[in-house]
């Protein structure tokens, strides 16, 4: 299913929730409000039309001129009925969301895709959004006491950790890179 | 150092002796199985056939800090891995040994400028004996780096040395 016909038939059930639509290139995605993320990723799983039953993954970006943060959804769509028709019947397709940078707060979808448990749980690591409803929204690679969230364009790089030296020579000279 | 490093008198004789000791130690240095990264594929390489640390006596990688002479820091240390790589060391029996290896480990590597996470030099955390660097070291390297540590062992004595004269001399 072509992305056009995604985005229209995702704006006949749920009216405005389309903000936005890049359907050009390669990378067609639809941003969506966030507020009602869960709802629209409930029906782009389960429609029959639509299917989309893997997340491949998800960014999230930091849009520090537009004082926002993103999260992209990559999903894809495996037949499993018809395997065989694997590599002509798929279709790709991406959601944005995008959220306030000083108060990130996007609803969680890992009860519809389990793979945006640990996704989510590393978006908020390393940047800080705050995945609501998310099961167990702990860090998963940065220590449990690490400061800041260190993928944001504004992270402030550790002087020492736990005793540890970390200023490094660069980071002295060269305060904002 | 051991207990019995540095603790005679320079008169007695114990060249023989120290001769014996050392001989034994770095014919059998056992490296503790420490890989974090693509280092640890080079070390592999030398575990494996084509290199063979074995040759040196030192190709009985454990498993555990417990049984293992040698701490070879194979790859990235991350500041969550210091505290469990300081723990590893202090579990290390003496005399023990550590090897940083790859530039990582030596200082910070090609994380140095915008490595958050990355420990600037394991040198930092704990007394690293040996550096070899390289990205990651050819497995000659590394044997290069085990040769120079044999040679280092095989300098030990168990005869006072003039620095710890001064330290005995500066506690008193």
């Amino acid at each position: 299913m072509p992305p056009e016909e995604i985005c229209k038939l995702l704006k006949d059930r749920f009216g405005n929730v389309i903000e936005d639509t890049v359907l050009e290139g390669g990378h067609p995605y639809a941003r969506i409000t966030a507020d009602r993320w869960p709802e629209v990723a409930m029906v782009l799983r389960d429609d029959p039309r639509l299917g989309f039953n893997v997340l491949r993954c998800i960014s999230s970006l930091d849009l520090l001129a537009d004082d926002k943060l993103a999260c992209v959804y990559d999903l894809y769509h495996v037949p499993m009925e018809r395997p065989t028709e694997l590599c002509t019947q798929t279709h790709v397709f991406a959601v944005r969301v995008v959220t306030d940078r000083n108060n990130p707060v996007i609803p969680s979808v890992a009860h519809v895709w389990p793979a945006a448990d640990w996704h989510e749980r590393e978006a908020y690591d390393l940047m800080g959004i705050d995945f609501t409803g998310h099961p167990d929204l702990r860090r998963i690679l940065c220590p449990d006491d690490w400061d800041g969230h260190p993928l944001r364009k504004d992270y402030k790089f550790p002087l020492e950790y736990h005793g540890i030296p970390a200023t490094t020579e660069f980071e002295l000279t060269n305060p904002r890179h | 150092m051991s207990w019995i490093e540095n603790r005679f008198e320079e008169g007695l004789i114990v060249t023989s002796l120290d001769w014996a000791i050392n001989w034994g130690r770095s014919s059998s240095i056992w490296p503790m199985t420490f890989g974090l990264a693509c280092c640890a594929i080079e070390m592999m390489a030398v575990g494996a056939s084509r290199f063979d640390i074995d040759r040196f006596g030192a190709g009985a990688f454990r498993a555990t800090p417990r049984q293992s002479d040698l701490m070879i820091v194979a790859g990235t240390v991350t500041y969550k891995m210091a505290s469990r790589l300081k723990r590893l060391y202090n579990q290390m029996p003496e005399p023990k040994y550590v090897m940083a290896m790859g530039a990582c480990t030596v200082g910070g590597g090609p994380y140095f400028k915008h490595g958050y996470h990355v420990v600037k030099g394991v040198d930092l955390v704990v007394p690293v004996d040996i550096y070899i660097p390289g990205c990651p070291p050819r497995p000659e390297a590394l044997l290069e780096g085990l040769m120079r540590l044999q040679d280092k062992i095989r300098h030990q004595t168990r005869a006072k040395t003039l620095m710890t004269k001064v330290k005995e001399l500066a506690l008193n």
